[in-house]
Order: structure tokens, then C-alpha cells, then sequence
């Protein structure tokens, strides 16, 4: 089996010492990593978004809606950069649409729940009032569908960037380079990079669950932003 | 690292396809099936298979006391949302001071992440029984606990599937990441080792990633299947 310089919690001391010792380098690595999910999730926003959102309108798809969901859970993201890595090379560009085709799942699946979920006795009368179908979708579609719109959006990031550290393993650097490299930056050092992409991801996710409580319209904020979206059923 | 690696493709020696590194080579997958995709497959579901049973077996009573103390929800449920946004890598690697490069380790975050998937949906299961059927219930002169074992929990049996399914979807999934440097078992590894050759070995990445998918798809299947079996009831409704 394989033998680690397991230790005790000195091993924990040290590592905050190792990102104490080497700031710029782990704010480089940080920021190779934000860089990477910044670019993974507009281009999974920019891919899914428009398309969840329009079939939601039209109430046609529910199909690739559902087969979108269970993409973004059940491919693992291992395979999805190792598979992509044989397509698209070593690098950035390979990492970034792996971890953009993971992010779109969530983004897909919730615009589209999200733009159907609309009560349509609403949408009815926003047509008996003479509005246009494009003035529907942007003033009481969208508007309405903002929250759990968001949520998928959230869940996107989040995965993302929770991910992104695999993509060391195909070029992809970031934080996750000093965490598979154990034989370079010994114990300490993977363990300080870990805190460092646990932080990273909590700072996405408590700030977009903030970001969310400011963009939802004042008459819809009851709902709980802080849980984890369970889609009942649908999978 | 790496252990007593199985199966590095010989660029050395094989047939064209293997040295060639050809897109997919059925020869390959045929030979290495026995040393090297089976077994990796079998551990996967072990690996699988352990982490969602003791994980529900703690995310049930949580849920059971999380419905009865309305209170508790909101801890639980705030706790569990932060334990999915912990990168899975970051995890395994933090435990690995306490419990070493084992099967421990690997278990341990696994069961953590499905708590997550399951703990919400119980709960949510628990709760769709409408406030008429509990006062129809009652008026039958159902005790709490009676209510709970005769109504609440057969109308959850839908739900809790329903999270028993994202949880082995999902944990198959991850359990591929603990293949990254914390243990040789499962489906993760020979594709890491695969990455890691000077040239990535495409037939072994792709064989050993399709049947991680072909796992989670099969396992889901198997699941609805279950519902089916156990929830007639809701066979109308999709």
C-alpha cells in the first residue's frame, strides 16, 4: 500500500506555516485557479443559460433539461478532463470546457425549471394585458424565475471551482498542482493548498448565496438561500 | 506514491494499436479486463456500495430527529451545504494525517458527501405527507409514532429513493478522485495512471471512464427500478 508521512496535528500547524512561508506563490496558484473557473463558468453560462431559459419559455425539452441534470451529477469529472485531455491537449482551453460541461448541467437544469415553475395564470395575464412574448420573458418570466435561476448558477460555481483543482492533473494548474505533487511540496504544502481551495469555495459559496439575497426581487427573498438545492424526483 | 502499480501500458510491447496509442483498442481492454478494469470496477462498487449504506444509515435518524425537532433543520441543513462545497481532492488529502492512505480515508469522505444528498431529501420525504392525511390520521387515533411508520414514512419511500439515487450517482462519481494519490482502489486510478504516462493512454482512460459512467447509469436504473417495485403508487405519475 501506499505509505504517506502521516503524522499528527503538527502536520496541520505546518501547513499554515507553509502558506505563511510561500504567500505569492500560493496567491499565483489562487489565482490561475480563479482564472480557470472564471473563464469554465462564463463559458458554461454563455452555452446553457440562453438555452435553458428559451426552452423554459416554450415549454419544449423537458428531456435535455433532465438529461442535463443527471450529466452534470453522474459524469465524473476525473473522466470528463481525462477524456478531454486526449481530445483537446494538455493545457487551459481542455480544463476549461471539461469543467464548463460540468457547470452547464446545474445552469440548464434550473433555467429551465425555473421559466416553466412560472405560474402560468401570470403568464396569462401578462398576455391578456397585451405584452409581447419577449416582453413576458423579461418582465415577469425572468424576473420570477431569478431565484431558482440563481441557485443553478450557485451550484454551477461552486462545482467549478470545488473542481477545478483536478485539473492539475491535465496542465490545468492552479492550487491543485502543489496538492498532486506531494513529492515537491511534501505533506504541509498539500495540506495548505487543501485549506486554501476549501476557503476558495466557501468564499464562492457564502458570497453567491449573498449575491443571490440582493438580486431576487423583494417579494420572492423567502426562500431559504443557504441549503442545498434538492431537485425531488426528477433525476 | 502509487503503490504496486497494476498495469502501465508496455508502449514497449503490444500489438500496433497499444504502441500506436490508437483511439480505442479492443485487444487491450480484452487483456487487461482481468488484472486491471475488472477488479477496478468491482472496488468501485465496494467502494460505492459502503459509503451510501452507512451514510444513510446516519442520515436517516438525523432525519427522523431533524422532523420530529423542526428546530434542528436549519443546523443540519447549514452544515451539510457547507460539507458539498469542500473540493472532494482537498478532502481526502485533509484526512489523510488521521486515518493514513486507506480505505478509511477514501470512506470517511465519501460517506460525508452522501449525508449531504440524503439528509435534505429524508427529510423533504418525510415532510410531503399533506397536513389532511396527518389529521385524517389522527382522527383515526394514530399515535406520533404510529403516524410516522404507517403514513409518513411509506409516502417518503418516493423521496428517499429519490435521494438514494443522486447519492450513488454522485458518489460514483467521486470515489474516481480518490484514485488521485490517496488509493488504488476503484475506477480513478488506472485512469490517473493513464494521465500521468508521457503520452495519456487513450484506450485505458476511455475504457475504465466509460464504465465508471456505465456504472452510475446502471446503478440509477437499478434504483428506479426498485421505486417501481416498492411505490407502485407512483408509477402514473412518471
Amino acid at each position: 500500500m501506499i505509505v504517506a508521512d502521516t503524522a499528527n496535528l503538527h502536520t496541520f500547524v505546518d501547513a499554515f506555516r507553509f502558506i505563511g512561508d510561500h504567500p505569492t506563490f500560493i496567491l499565483t496558484k489562487t489565482l490561475e485557479q480563479i482564472e480557470l473557473s472564471g473563464a469554465a463558468l462564463g463559458l458554461a453560462l454563455l452555452a446553457a443559460l440562453p438555452l435553458g431559459v428559451v426552452l423554459g419559455h416554450f415549454r419544449r425539452g423537458s428531456g435535455i433539461a433532465i438529461g442535463a441534470s443527471i450529466m452534470g451529477r453522474g459524469l465524473p469529472s476525473l473522466v470528463l478532463i481525462a477524456a478531454f485531455l486526449t481530445i483537446l491537449g494538455i493545457g487551459f482551453v481542455n480544463n476549461m470546457v471539461a469543467l464548463a460541461v460540468l457547470g452547464s448541467g446545474p445552469i440548464l437544469t434550473n433555467a429551465y425549471d425555473a421559466v416553466t415553475g412560472v405560474d402560468r395564470d401570470t403568464v396569462e395575464a401578462a398576455r391578456g394585458m397585451g405584452m409581447t412574448r419577449t416582453q413576458i420573458l423579461g418582465r415577469v418570466e425572468l424576473p420570477l424565475a431569478i431565484p431558482l435561476l440563481f441557485t443553478g448558477i450557485r451550484v454551477a460555481a461552486v462545482t467549478i471551482v470545488a473542481t477545478a483543482p483536478i485539473a492539475a492533473i491535465a496542465g490545468g494548474g492552479g492550487l491543485g498542482d502543489i496538492i498532486v505533487n506531494q513529492a515537491s511540496y511534501r505533506l504541509e504544502g498539500v495540506l495548505g493548498a487543501s485549506f486554501c481551495v476549501m476557503a476558495l469555495s466557501a468564499v464562492v459559496f457564502l458570497g453567491l448565496a449573498g449575491l443571490q439575497f440582493a438580486v431576487t426581487p423583494r417579494g420572492l427573498r423567502r426562500t431559504s438561500v443557504g441549503t442545498v438545492p434538492t431537485r425531488k424526483e426528477q433525476l | 506514491m502509487g503503490g504496486g502499480g497494476p498495469v502501465i501500458p508496455n508502449f514497449g510491447q503490444g500489438d500496433s494499436c497499444v504502441t500506436g496509442d490508437h483511439t480505442f483498442c479492443w485487444g487491450w481492454v480484452k487483456e487487461h479486463w482481468g488484472d486491471t478494469l475488472g477488479p477496478a470496477l468491482w472496488q468501485h462498487v465496494e467502494l460505492t456500495v459502503i459509503a451510501v449504506v452507512i451514510g444513510f444509515a446516519i442520515a436517516f435518524p438525523l432525519a427522523l430527529l431533524a422532523h420530529r425537532y423542526r428546530r434542528l433543520e436549519q443546523p443540519f441543513g447549514a452544515l451539510s451545504a457547507l460539507v458539498y462545497t469542500i473540493p472532494s481532492l482537498a478532502l481526502f488529502q485533509l484526512l489523510v494525517p488521521f486515518t493514513g492512505l486507506t480505505l478509511t480515508t477514501v470512506e470517511i469522505a465519501l460517506v460525508g458527501y452522501t449525508l449531504v444528498m440524503l439528509f435534505p431529501n429524508i427529510v423533504a420525504g418525510l415532510r410531503s405527507a399533506s397536513d389532511d392525511v396527518i389529521e385524517a390520521a389522527r382522527g383515526m387515533g394514530l399515535t406520533r409514532t404510529q403516524i410516522l411508520v404507517r403514513v409518513e414514512l411509506p409516502l417518503a419511500v418516493p423521496a428517499i429513493i429519490g435521494g438514494l439515487r443522486i447519492a450513488v450517482v454522485s458518489t460514483v462519481a467521486i470515489a474516481t478522485i480518490a484514485g488521485i494519490n490517496v488509493t488504488s482502489l476503484g475506477l480513478g486510478y488506472p485512469i490517473y495512471s493513464a494521465l500521468r504516462e508521457p503520452t495519456p493512454f487513450k484506450t485505458e482512460i476511455y475504457s475504465a471512464g466509460l464504465l465508471a459512467v456505465a456504472l452510475a447509469i446502471g446503478a440509477d436504473l437499478l434504483l428506479v427500478a426498485i421505486r417501481r417495485t416498492a411505490v407502485p403508487w407512483t408509477r402514473a405519475a412518471r
